[in-house]
């Protein structure tokens, strides 16, 4: 209809309400839809069609090059760029550059695990339509929301709100793009 | 009426949290501690007292550099005093947070819920102050930043070979790791901070701090999964970090051939020793936050209960530590071993042993009693009293090792000075400050949790069940 109409929103009480809404939606062949809850939902993430998290591997990486690159800067600066003799020790003292390769491996990754949620989530993201629904802010409190993108295919204004009707939310919105 | 299945659910008791709360009363009562309660004068007047701490450790600080280490009572041959005493002691208390932050949540225990942000901010309050020792602990403070790898003009490299240098990456990461698990935990409550500030002109101030900080966060499921999955990482990373950490920190000790140091029990030792101090410091700082926030329901002589049975465990692992340390110095046939050991009992610094033994050793075995666990007033007595035996443990170790050991020409005495106290004490009161700075900021108890535990709580066949038995 309106060119400046973002998607429909439906707020619902429960997480199991909401849970039966998303995977209701994704029979319907709603493919972009999302959900909102107020805490980790289990299945929701199935519910909304979301398959493929790749935290996990970018994480993976951020160990691997951290380490890696801890390790060779040690052996690189105290075998190669300027060797020193110190207690007698060989230059490739390999069990004492394990600490601090230990540690970057966790630290790397770490960093990889948050700024690759972050980002991959496209956070941060201060402004969303989404936060000019009234009630949206009960989304981190109590409430649980279903939000049909009107860029769906299958989305279709009057179709789509009587599809969310016959899951009796509390009420639903519309989204303006903004 | 709506039906059963869309009502929203109500908690009931399970132990480690109380029956009749929902999404929003949780939700709500959590926020309310940061956005509506008002000062009251017990917080009003420890933060003022300590905010002098602060001050005056700034001060001691300052006039530390001034006027070089020696303000200190450091000397030859023991020349790591207080300094690396507390440097241990501080980072041993961090230990804590991230254990049952990171290990109790790969255990899925549900009484990590309620204690873990705030033991996540006792981990870096404590962690940041240790990290201050070893730098203020520098003859030079200011060349401090050679421990880093850079390309300096000077083509140095710092000497990898070193536990110092081991320190300096160990405590940093584990800074900024335990910064990230922690920031990461606190994004969906910053939202909900953010959400709950309201609009007034005077509360959109904290609408638009808590809205920077939770960056947009808007609760979505694809987002909740990645987050999950990063938490769980993050939580998984930081429990071999948290062994390290302390692991290099024994090291430090361990590598050095002074009889009391050059000791292989070390590393599990001392992470042992940490977790015991660290779990010491979580009730002292429960039993008040409870007490005087009203968080009963959620913070439970169940958890206090848990905690001290940690204690309990962790005590007899410490003492096992001090056990193999007696057994193998006579057992080596060392004679070095063997004096230090002796000198422990009966030398200048015996009082202190002994006290020790009695804090660490002697008084955590009441917590054998449930009656003992069940009393908070006691476990906040044991819970200080093993904080005292542990810093006297980190001081023992440094210090009476050092006193006398192999050339008896060379063998001295340790008093502390003036300063060493002022630096000591206004840390304390550095970490005090910084802890009421949170508790007023900051949502004490992670808000999305107690959520979720109110989910699996209203699920559960509570009462009946032996696992979370009735019994308190």
């Amino acid at each position: 209809m309106s060119a400046s109409l973002y998607g429909l929103l439906a707020e619902f009480p429960t997480a199991d309400a909401l849970l039966a809404a998303a995977t209701k939606a994704r029979y319907e062949g709603y493919e972009r839809h999302e959900a909102y809850a107020p805490f980790p939902v289990e299945g929701l993430d199935q519910a909304v069609g979301f398959r493929r998290n790749h935290v996990a591997f970018i994480t993976l990486l951020g160990g691997i090059i951290g380490g890696a690159g801890t390790y060779f800067l040690q052996w690189y600066s105290a075998v190669v760029d300027y060797p020193i003799n110190v207690g007698g020790r060989p230059f490739h003292s390999w069990p004492s550059f394990l600490p601090a390769t230990f540690e970057i491996t966790i630290l790397g990754a770490a960093l990889a695990a948050v700024f690759g949620m972050l980002a991959l989530n496209g956070l941060p993201r201060l402004h969303h339509p989404l936060f000019d629904v009234p009630d949206f802010d009960l989304a981190t409190r109590n409430r649980f929301f279903l939000f049909l993108p009107a860029s769906d295919i299958v989305f279709d204004e009057a179709r789509s709100r009587r599809f969310l009707e016959e899951l009796q939310p509390l009420m639903i919105r519309e989204v303006n793009a903004s | 009426m709506e039906p059963a299945s869309r009502q929203p659910p109500v908690s009931k008791d399970i132990g480690v949290l109380r029956a009749g709360w929902g999404y929003a009363s949780v939700s709500d009562k959590i926020a309310d501690l940061v956005l509506t309660r008002p000062v009251h004068w017990p917080w009003m007047t420890a933060f003022l007292f300590t905010f002098v701490g602060v001050l005056i450790f700034l001060g001691a600080t300052a006039y530390l550099f001034a006027k070089g280490v020696g303000i200190w009572g450091v000397d030859i041959p023991v020349a790591w005093g207080f300094a690396i005493g507390n440097f241990v002691w501080w980072i041993g208390i961090g230990h804590a947070g991230t254990f049952i932050s990171a290990i109790l949540l790969l255990l899925r225990q549900k009484w990590r819920t309620s204690i873990n942000r705030f033991a996540e901010a006792m981990t870096l309050f404590a962690a940041g102050i240790a990290g201050i020792f070893p730098i203020l602990h520098l003859g030079r403070p200011w060349f401090f930043y050679w421990l880093v790898p850079y390309p300096s003009v000077m083509n140095v490299w710092p000497q990898w070979r070193s536990p110092l240098v081991w320190d300096f990456f160990a405590i940093s990461t584990y800074l900024l790791v335990s910064l990230l698990f922690w920031y990461v935990g606190l994004i969906p409550d910053l939202a909900t901070l953010r959400d709950r500030a309201g609009t007034a002109p005077v509360q959109r101030r904290k609408q638009f701090i808590y809205g920077l900080l939770a960056l947009g966060w808007r609760a979505e499921a694809r987002h909740w999964a990645r987050y999950e999955t990063a938490y769980l990482l993050l939580a998984g990373l930081a429990t071999p970090l948290v062994v390290s950490v302390h692991t290099i920190v024994s090291l430090d000790f361990a590598v050095g051939n002074t009889p009391g140091y050059h000791s292989t029990i070390f590393p599990p030792y001392f992470v042992a020793g940490a977790l015991f101090s660290g779990f010491a410091m979580v009730l002292t700082l429960a039993i008040p936050l409870r007490h005087f926030f009203g968080l009963e329901d959620f913070i439970t002589r169940r958890h206090l209960a848990n905690a001290a049975k940690v204690l309990l465990a962790t005590c007899w692992m410490v003492g096992y530590g001090y056990a193999s340390e007696i057994f193998t110095a006579f057992y080596s046939g060392d004679e070095f071993e063997q004096y230090m050991t002796i000198n422990r009992w009966v030398g200048p610094y015996a009082p202190v042993y002994w006290s020790m033994l009695t804090c660490n050793i002697l008084v955590p075995q009441l917590l054998w009693w449930q009656r003992v666990r069940h009393s908070i007033l006691a476990l906040f007595l044991i819970s200080l009293v093993v904080n005292v035996g542990m810093w006297m443990e980190r001081f023992l170790i440094v210090v009476s090792s050092l006193h006398r050991d192999f050339m008896p020409s060379a063998w001295g005495m340790f008093y502390p000075s003036f300063w060493d106290w002022v630096h000591l004490l206004s840390s304390i009161a550095m970490f005090v400050w910084l802890f009421l700075m949170f508790v007023r900021f900051l949502p004490a108890i992670s808000i999305a949790e107690m959520r979720e535990l109110v989910k699996e709580s209203a699920e559960s066949e509570a009462e009946k069940s032996p696992r979370h038995g009735g019994r308190q």
